[in-house]
C-alpha cells in the first residue's frame, strides 16, 4: 500500500509547485520537490499536442506533428504524425513473426526475437506523408505549420537492414519487386522495387531509443528514407518477393498523382526538397515590438542531405543564407535558424531550400502550374506567413 | 568498410544455419499469402455475377457506400461513375474511372472488405460484389460470370492513363 501513498504525495508536491508557478512568487521552491518515477513525463504546464483530424472512421483518419513547438530535428515519438487506414493494431510482440516468401532460395519466419539478433542500425530519417500540404497543393493555404506541414516527423530508427533479410532468404535471379504487408485490419501493401530493397530500407523495431510506438508499427515496420510515407509499412507482417508490383490499391486508387492532362503519375515515390519556417509563423505573435527575432524552420529532402536553405522577409526580393544547424544528415529533417530584424512593418516570410543534388524548392505557383490543383501528392511548394503591423502572422 | 561487408556477408549466408529466423512451411505460406497480381497470379479459384452481387452489396457494401455505388459524399468513396472526369475541375476518382486492373479489385475487396469486417465474404462473394461494382461501371453485363479467369478479359478504362514518375518536372519558379 506505499505506492498510493508516494503517489499522493508526489500529486500534493506537484500541485504546490505548480501553485509556486502560477502566482510568480519564487522561481526556486523550498519545497522538496517531487520524487523519482518509473516512466517520465513532461510539465504539466506544456501542452504542444497532434491536431486531430475528425473523422467519422477514426481508423482512417490523421494527426500532425505541431512543428511550430518543437526544437532540433527530432520529434518525440508521443508527437509523430499518424495516418492509418484500418486503426492502430493491438499486437502481441512475442507471438509477431514476418514471413519472408516469394522468389527467394529459403522461404523463411522470423521473430522479434531474431530480428534483434541480427547486426542492426540505427539511422535518424525523416518520415513524410505523401498526402503533407495537400490543402496547399489544392489552393487553400493553411493557417499555422502543423496544419500546413504537419504530416512530417523525424525519428532515430533502429532496425535490420531488409538487405540481410533478403540475403538471408537467398534472392532469385527474377525477383524484381517487393511487396510489404502490414498486420493491420486492412493488411495494407505496397510494392517496392528490389533495387531500393536492396539499398538503405530498415526493418526498424526501436524509434527514439524505445520499441516503435504503436502508431508507428509497433513491433516492426519499415523504414524506407527519403521515399513517401504510406510506403513505410508498418505492423509489418509479411515480405513477397515477386516479378512485378502487385498494383495494391494503395499504389493505384491512392498514391498516384493525378495530372491536368487525366494522366497520373504512379510510383512516385521520393519527397522532394521541402523546408518551412515554424517560428514566426502563422498563429504566433511578435508579441515584443520591433527588434530581432530568430527565424527558424526545418529543411529535408528525399533525395540526400538538404545543402542550402535562404529565407526572404519582403516576399522574394531578397534572399538571405540561413545557418544550417548540424547535424546535417541525409534524408533527415534539417533546422535552420536566422536572425532577423523586425522594423515593425509588414513583411512576407519564405524559406527556400536546395539539396544536395541541386534541386530547388519550387513556388506554389510554378508547382501548380505543371501539376495543376488535383494531384494531391507531394506538395512541396515555398510556405509564405505574413506578418502584420501589429506582429499578428497568418497564412493570407 | 570492405572487410565489414565480408563480415556482414558470412553473418547473413551463416544466419539461416544459426537459427536466425526459421525455415517457412508451405502451409504458413498458402495460408497467408494473399498477393494477387495483374497477371491474375493469386486469384482465388471462384466466381459470381453482378445480379448476385447486388444483394451481397446490399447487405455488405451499401451502408457505406450507398446504395448504387455512388459513395457518400466527403467520407465514403464512390466505387462506380466518374468514366471521362479526370481531366476536368471535377475528376471522380472511382474502381470504374480510375483503377487500371480489375484484379486490384478482387484483392483489395478479399484483403480489406467490407471494413468494419474485413475477410469475412466467402470467395464466391468477393467475386459476385466486384462483378457488381464493375457493372454499375457499365464494364460488364449484369449476367457477366466474373471468376478467376473471366476477370483479365474486363477492359478497364483507365488502363493506359498511369505514367512513369515524371519528377522532377518542376521549375523553381514558373
Amino acid at each position: 500500500m506505499k505506492a498510493p501513498k508516494q503517489n499522493r504525495r508526489r500529486f500534493l508536491a506537484l500541485g504546490a509547485g505548480l501553485a509556486g508557478l502560477s502566482a510568480c512568487k519564487k522561481t526556486v521552491p523550498s519545497e522538496i520537490g517531487a520524487g523519482v518515477r518509473a516512466y517520465g513525463e513532461r510539465s504539466p504546464l506544456e501542452k504542444a499536442a497532434r491536431d486531430v483530424r475528425e473523422s467519422i472512421t477514426p481508423g482512417t483518419s490523421s494527426t500532425r506533428t505541431p512543428l511550430q513547438d518543437l526544437d532540433g530535428i527530432i520529434t518525440p515519438s508521443s508527437l509523430h504524425f499518424e495516418r492509418h487506414h484500418a486503426g492502430v493494431p493491438s499486437i502481441d510482440s512475442a507471438k509477431h513473426e514476418i514471413l519472408l516468401h516469394g522468389l527467394v532460395e529459403r522461404p523463411m519466419v522470423f521473430t522479434m526475437d531474431d530480428l534483434r539478433r541480427f547486426p542492426s542500425v540505427s539511422r535518424i530519417y525523416f518520415i513524410e506523408c505523401s498526402g503533407n500540404g495537400g490543402g496547399e497543393l489544392a489552393g487553400n493555404p493553411q493557417p499555422d505549420p502543423q496544419k500546413a506541414a504537419g504530416l512530417l516527423s523525424c525519428s532515430e530508427w533502429t532496425g535490420v537492414p531488409l538487405s540481410t533479410l533478403l540475403k538471408t532468404a537467398g534472392l532469385k535471379p527474377e525477383a524484381k519487386w517487393v511487396i510489404a504487408e502490414g498486420a493491420d485490419a486492412c493488411l495494407m501493401a505496397r510494392s517496392i522495387p528490389i533495387e531500393k530493397a536492396l539499398d538503405d530500407i530498415l526493418v526498424a523495431y526501436g524509434q527514439n531509443g524505445e520499441p516503435v510506438r504503436p502508431e508507428q508499427g509497433y513491433p516492426v515496420r519499415l523504414v524506407v528514407p527519403g521515399w513517401e510515407g504510406n510506403i513505410n509499412v508498418k505492423w509489418l507482417h509479411r515480405l513477397h518477393v515477386v516479378d512485378q508490383p502487385g498494383m495494391t490499391r494503395d499504389e493505384t486508387a491512392h498514391y498516384t498523382d493525378l495530372m491536368p492532362d487525366g494522366k497520373a503519375q504512379i510510383f512516385t515515390f521520393v519527397m522532394e526538397a521541402k523546408s518551412i519556417i515554424t517560428r514566426p509563423a502563422g498563429g504566433q505573435k511578435l508579441a515584443h515590438g520591433p527588434g530581432v527575432y530568430e527565424v527558424t524552420g526545418v529543411a529535408w529532402s528525399g533525395k540526400g542531405k538538404i545543402q542550402r536553405v535562404e529565407v526572404t522577409a519582403d516576399n522574394g526580393e531578397t534572399w538571405t543564407d540561413a545557418e544550417l544547424q548540424s547535424p546535417v544528415l541525409p534524408k533527415a529533417v534539417t533546422r535552420f535558424r536566422m536572425p532577423w530584424q523586425w522594423t515593425g512593418k509588414a513583411a512576407v516570410l519564405q524559406s527556400r531550400c536546395t539539396d544536395e543534388t541541386g534541386y530547388v524548392q519550387p513556388t506554389m505557383e510554378a508547382l501548380n502550374s505543371v501539376r495543376g490543383y488535383k494531384s494531391t501528392y507531394h506538395c512541396n511548394g515555398i510556405k509564405t506567413w505574413h506578418v502584420k503591423e501589429d506582429g499578428s502572422v497568418t497564412h493570407v | 568498410m570492405y572487410r565489414l561487408g565480408a563480415v556482414l556477408f558470412l553473418f547473413c549466408a551463416a544466419g539461416f544455419a544459426q537459427n536466425l529466423g526459421r525455415p517457412a512451411t508451405e502451409a504458413e505460406i498458402k495460408a497467408k499469402d494473399l498477393t494477387i497480381l495483374p497477371t491474375g497470379a493469386g486469384l482465388p479459384v471462384g466466381k459470381g455475377d453482378a445480379a448476385r452481387g447486388k444483394s451481397v452489396y446490399k447487405e455488405k457494401c451499401a451502408v457505406c457506400h450507398n446504395d448504387n455505388a455512388e459513395g457518400r459524399t466527403g467520407q465514403y468513396p464512390a466505387l462506380a461513375g466518374g468514366v471521362g472526369t479526370l481531366k476536368s475541375d471535377k475528376p471522380l476518382k472511382t474502381v470504374g474511372s480510375y483503377w487500371p486492373y480489375a484484379t486490384t479489385l478482387i484483392d483489395y475487396v478479399r484483403r480489406a472488405m467490407p471494413y468494419d469486417n474485413p475477410r469475412t465474404l466467402p470467395v464466391d462473394d468477393v467475386y459476385a460484389v466486384s462483378a457488381f461494382v464493375l457493372f454499375k461501371s457499365g464494364l460488364i453485363a449484369e449476367n457477366f460470370e466474373l471468376n478467376e479467369k473471366s476477370i483479365l478479359q474486363v477492359k478497364m478504362p483507365n488502363r493506359d492513363g498511369f505514367v512513369p514518375d515524371a519528377r522532377p518536372d518542376v521549375k523553381p519558379k514558373p
